[in-house]
């Protein structure tokens, strides 16, 4: 397939308007694969304005009599007016928008094309791989090691190729345990926490099934758990779903942990929101802010109506749950809900966000979102389809990582000096998780990139971001580091609305410029 | 002291209201001639004034002991487990007595010693000169001047001595416009811009019946207009809302009638926006029942604009209902939101905001002359006054100018401090919050424009304590006259000069003071801008705030700063010196 066939025409005279404030940039508009381009003429080339069509989330087009306006809703939640010259032209470049916009083919994306100057392919891929992490728990215990068991990705399609288990279970019961959860994730180890010896450790649910089915390997699996912790330590079972929902999945297969099979753990559930009404949430919520004409009592009505910061105050409290759970407790943790990829993720990250000093700076958050979230297997691709405007029935997507964004926002807001990165940060991983130049968020899990050799053919966000020249906009000049956890107030008077993320439809965000590609 | 039975109780528990784990404080309670005092067992002191008891508790007896609940004005909440009940009825009995004084002299501020002099009080209170500041506004000048009309508080009781009025407005004029005006409250100069010649003015509103005129009263609006040489026209806002039209609809039928008449008179004048039909026949219906607003038909060169505040008895049940939600622990996020929604203090405070825009804008964009009221002048006309003042002016947004602020548009022209804010035992439904949404629409100012106050969050909230300690004098009494005759000047001191020595405590280390005088702010009012003010409602609740706070750390840092250049200034000097004693030793070893 070539994008020529889908380009109906490439060039036309258009008007971008910006807003009331700003006047409105005149110029050629052109149509490549993967970008739109707005150049304002010769004179002012600096000022070219561009769009990378994979973030285009809808379209609408309106015509007049010799002119066609089209919006684009970006999947960053930007909205762009453009006014093209000629009924026909804008009709053709809306739908070769459309059809561009809309390509599923992850190798003829733009990472796969994108060669930024002063970046080499493959510099910061091996930033954070799994070894990297065991040397620091290998410093601090040696209960743990790191298993290779998934190298070819049969045990767990979603798992990297090594994850750190208990020095004492061995390869076989890991695969005898995988076949016990529900796709392969057995538990494995998401942090340790030195200080009181204990760890925070994810799986996806047990397929206990309707006969209660049980597997002693899996049993094995989470005593060693226990045993490679503080002598004494118990267990807690975080679930992140309502007991009525744990059960109800046993008919489908799927279960928990029954009290009797796992002596020392205590089963707590902790209901988070997940999948299709978590994405209406968002989808709600970006619906209220559209419209700055509304009243106060409107506007709070339907901000209490998406629920938007419900979710963000469940995720927290859970977060902190856990994390008491570990500190103050001195308990080994296991966070799961039904395929642990979601809210699990969200759970165990932020709870490290709250313990881990390291994972505050800006290399060690990073890390964790490398850790936790792509190499944990959440399933961006699928996820990150396409986010608040699209007019597309949903099928899988879920602004979970959205979510986890804005509790680190509310984290940092509590705590404006123990974080080393700022809203920045945040705001890049936000628009580069929905679409990007870059690799990092390409694909579900570590497997399919290896399938498309994401590794070597794109490059990394990481670098992008940690040039000087990036850096800067990045970090938080008030960081000082503190090593102590930090507890987050989750009472609603202390949260607030992450208005940055939305304030491109609040209008308090100027569109910038993007780089221009070379 | 006749009410204290009780002067200290041991092994009483305090409660955190938002602590999850229930936690409680032991610790020893003593009662005070005006405060409560609770030391805990780490020695930590919170100390409850007894004039910001707003309400006081005695909850049903539990195994623990006997609970007693502490509302107080600044929105702090105690709960307290007093272990004997007969403690705690004491206790309860003295602080309803405390807390309720029926006359001034009882309240703090007439026992209260700061150990200063009789010269340093007296300069204390000669901090802000209003004289000072209407010469800093540019008048008295060829349009406007002083008048001497209420040097003796005849014409008017509630206002002033000193009172700035058009120059071409004689004094029978004057008399017979306070004649028509609720309570004597004329038109007078609150604010006026220099740089555009247009003037704020505040008022009551007319006592205009149906027909009547007041052909004095005309002039002198005649004369407000004459004196801003560069647009005749002037604005007058009524800042309050349309009523409910059927309840009144429904106690008035007799004048029902006329109304309609009336007001289908004014429908057909196209002069008449549609949206302000409504606030339209509300005004009708006040002039109907003998008060109202200006008949446009009398007044030529005016605009009326009507802005829609809502009287002091909705705010307090706002706030009341505010309470109630936010006072609730584990708070679901729809019944926080809802609760916000339902009691419609954003609303309000959103409602006055805008009026204030209005206000400057009328004055920056048209050039026109203003003229505010409200019924009685003194609520409504004040925080539009002074927020379309500070608006306008970035004097007012420095800390002196901020008082200056406060002392002339709502001390001094009159506001029932004393009613409003409870100081002595009086009508519940006079209580209004209307300084604390002044206070809180000064705070989300402050949110959209950091850089443009001299002060910090924490200089509000001081001065919203003191509004209601009664420790300080200024706040005292409901006029300059109640004012004059309870002596404040000789027998209790001004708050002014005691935030200007913690001056430090109360700066924005983000303020940029190289704005030029007439910056006007500019506020964006959409909803999504209008926030829960947490550290005002919640300002005793450790647990809900922000761990670290960034105005600590930036103040520290300009400090260092300072201190650092301040060291390579002395250093500099050090080698200057050394230098020129090295050029003096050569010039004297070739005299030499």
């Amino acid at each position: 397939m070539e994008f020529s066939d889908l380009i109906r025409t490439g060039r036309a005279q258009a008007k971008l308007l910006r807003g009331p404030e700003a006047p409105p940039l005149r110029g050629t508009l052109c149509l490549t694969g993967h970008h739109l381009l707005l150049s304002p003429g010769p004179q002012a080339t600096s000022e070219l304005w561009l769009l990378l069509l994979r973030s285009v989330d809808s379209i609408e087009k309106r015509v007049a009599s010799d002119s066609g306006t089209i919006t684009l809703r970006c999947k960053d939640l930007r909205v762009l007016q453009l006014e093209i010259e000629g009924v026909e032209a804008s009709l053709d470049i809306a739908r070769s928008i459309e059809a561009l916009s809309s390509l599923e083919s992850v190798i003829t994306s733009f990472p796969f094309f994108y060669r930024p100057k002063g970046l080499r392919l493959g510099d910061a891929w091996h930033f954070h791989p799994p070894e990297r992490y065991y040397k620091r728990v290998a410093r601090e215990t040696n209960a743990w090691r790191l298993s290779e068991v998934n190298e070819d990705f049969s045990v767990c399609p979603s798992y990297p190729r090594a994850v750190i288990v208990p020095r004492s279970v061995d390869d076989g019961a890991l695969a005898r345990s995988a076949r016990f959860r529900q796709g392969g994730r057995f538990p494995v180890l998401s942090y340790h926490h030195a200080p009181s010896g204990t760890v925070l450790v994810r799986s996806s649910q047990p397929l206990t099934g309707p006969q209660k089915r049980r597997c002693a390997e899996d049993e094995e699996l989470l005593r060693a758990v226990l045993a490679g912790a503080r002598p004494g330590a118990r267990g807690f079972i975080v679930d992140t779903r309502s007991s009525q929902a744990a059960k109800q999945a046993r008919m489908t297969g799927g279960g928990t942990e029954a009290k009797t099979a796992y002596p020392g753990w205590k089963r707590l559930h902790r209901p988070l929101e997940r999948g299709q009404p978590l994405q209406e949430s968002f989808v709600r919520l970006v619906e209220a802010c559209g419209d700055p004409q509304q009243s106060t009592d409107s506007w709070l009505c339907r901000l209490e109506g998406c629920c938007w910061l419900a979710h963000v105050k469940e995720a927290l409290s859970t977060a902190c749950l856990a994390a008491q759970g570990m500190e103050r407790e001195g308990a080994c943790i296991l966070v799961h809900g039904a395929e642990g990829t979601d809210s699990t993720l969200l759970v165990t990250s932020l709870a490290q966000l709250i313990l881990d000093p390291l994972s505050r700076t800006m290399a060690g958050f990073q890390e964790l979102v490398e850790r936790e979230w792509i190499q944990a297997g959440h399933p961006f691709q699928l996820r990150c389809a396409h986010s608040a405007f699209s007019h597309a029935r949903p099928k899988h997507e879920a602004p979970t990582f959205l979510l986890f964004l804005d509790c680190v926002w509310q984290l940092g807001r509590q705590f404006p000096l123990s974080l080393e990165f700022g809203e920045g940060l945040l705001l890049a991983l936000f628009e580069h998780a929905y679409a990007s130049p870059f690799g990092t968020f390409l694909c579900n899990s570590e497997k399919e990139r290896c399938l498309c050799e994401v590794r070597t053919r794109t490059h990394s966000l990481w670098s992008g971001l940690n040039q000087p020249k990036e850096q800067r906009k990045l970090r938080n000049p008030l960081y000082a580091p503190n090593p102590l956890a930090i507890w987050p107030s989750v009472e609603l008077q202390s949260l607030r609305l992450w208005q940055a993320s939305l304030s491109v439809l609040l209008l308090l965000r100027p569109i910038s410029a993007l780089d221009p590609p070379t | 002291m006749e009410h204290i039975r009780t002067t200290k109780v041991e092994q009483v528990k305090l409660l955190d209201r938002f602590s999850t784990s229930n936690k409680s404080l032991t610790g020893t309670l003593y009662l005070t001639a005006t405060h409560l005092l609770f030391i805990d067992s780490h020695q930590k002191e919170t100390w409850i004034l007894h004039h910001h008891i707003a309400l006081v508790e005695k909850l049903a007896l539990t195994t623990s002991g006997c609970p007693l609940v502490i509302q107080c004005k600044n929105f702090r909440i105690v709960h307290f487990i007093v272990p004997r009940e007969r403690d705690c009825h004491d206790i309860y009995n003295s602080l309803l007595q405390l807390s309720k004084q029926a006359k001034y002299e009882d309240l703090y501020a007439f026992s209260y010693n700061p150990k200063q002099n009789d010269s340093e009080r007296l300069r204390g209170w000669q901090l802000i000169d209003l004289a000072e500041e209407y010469k800093r506004m540019g008048v008295p000048n060829s349009n406007w001047q002083l008048s001497d009309a209420n040097r003796e508080y005849k014409i008017c009781e509630t206002y002033p001595r000193e009172l700035y009025v058009p120059r071409i407005a004689s004094k029978p004029i004057i008399v017979g416009s306070s004649k028509f005006r609720s309570k004597g409250r004329f038109p007078v100069l609150s604010y006026y811009h220099e740089h555009k010649e247009a003037a704020i003015c505040r008022c009551s509103q007319p006592l205009s019946g149906f027909s009547a005129r007041c052909l004095e009263d005309e002039h002198l609006l005649q004369a407000i207009s004459k004196a801003n040489p560069v647009n005749r026209y002037m604005y007058v806002m009524d800042t309050r809302p349309k009523h409910r039209m059927q309840s009144w609809w429904a106690t008035q039928k007799d004048i029902g009638r006329i109304i309609v008449r009336i007001s289908s008179k004014i429908w057909n004048d196209e002069k008449i926006r549609e949206s302000d039909e409504k606030k339209r026949l509300n005004a009708m219906a006040n002039r109907a029942a003998g008060k109202g607003y200006e008949n446009e038909d009398n007044y030529s060169n005016i605009r009326f604009q009507f802005v829609g505040i809502e009287n002091i008895h909705v705010m307090r049940s706002s706030l009341q209902k505010l309470l109630e939600v936010n006072g609730t622990k584990g708070l679901s996020v729809s019944d926080f939101y809802s609760g916000l929604e339902s009691s419609g203090w954003l609303r309000h405070i959103k409602a006055v905001m805008d009026a204030a825009i209005f206000l400057a804008k009328a004055i920056t964009v048209e050039s026109a002359s203003v003229l505010v009221h409200c019924s009685d002048g003194w609520d409504r006309t004040s925080q539009v006054c002074s927020l379309g003042s500070l608006l306008l002016d970035s004097y007012y947004r420095t800390i002196k100018g901020f008082m200056v602020l406060i002392e002339k548009d709502w001390i001094s022209f009159g506001h029932k401090f004393s009613e409003r804010c409870g100081h002595l035992d009086g009508d519940p439904k006079e209580v209004s919050p209307v300084f604390t949404q002044f206070l809180e629409c000064v705070w989300h100012l402050t949110e959209q424009f950091p850089q443009a106050f001299e002060f910090n969050e924490a200089f509000l909230l001081q001065i919203h304590e003191h509004i209601h300690s009664c420790q300080f004098g200024n706040f005292l009494g409901n006029c300059q006259k109640e004012r004059e005759e309870l002596k404040l000047k000789e027998k209790t001191y001004s708050l002014w000069p005691f935030l200007l020595d913690d001056q430090k405590k109360y700066l924005n280390p983000l303020y940029t003071s190289k704005s030029p005088k007439f910056t006007v702010l500019e506020p964006n009012t959409v909803s999504f801008n209008f926030k829960f003010w947490r550290n005002m409602y919640h300002q005793f609740d450790r647990t809900l705030h922000p761990r670290q706070s960034v105005f600590n750390i930036i103040t520290n840092m300009n400090e260092q700063n300072k201190q650092l250049e301040k060291d390579i200034k002395d250093l500099e000097s050090v080698r200057f010196r050394v230098l020129k004693i090295h050029s003096v030793g050569i010039l004297s070893w070739m005299k030499f």
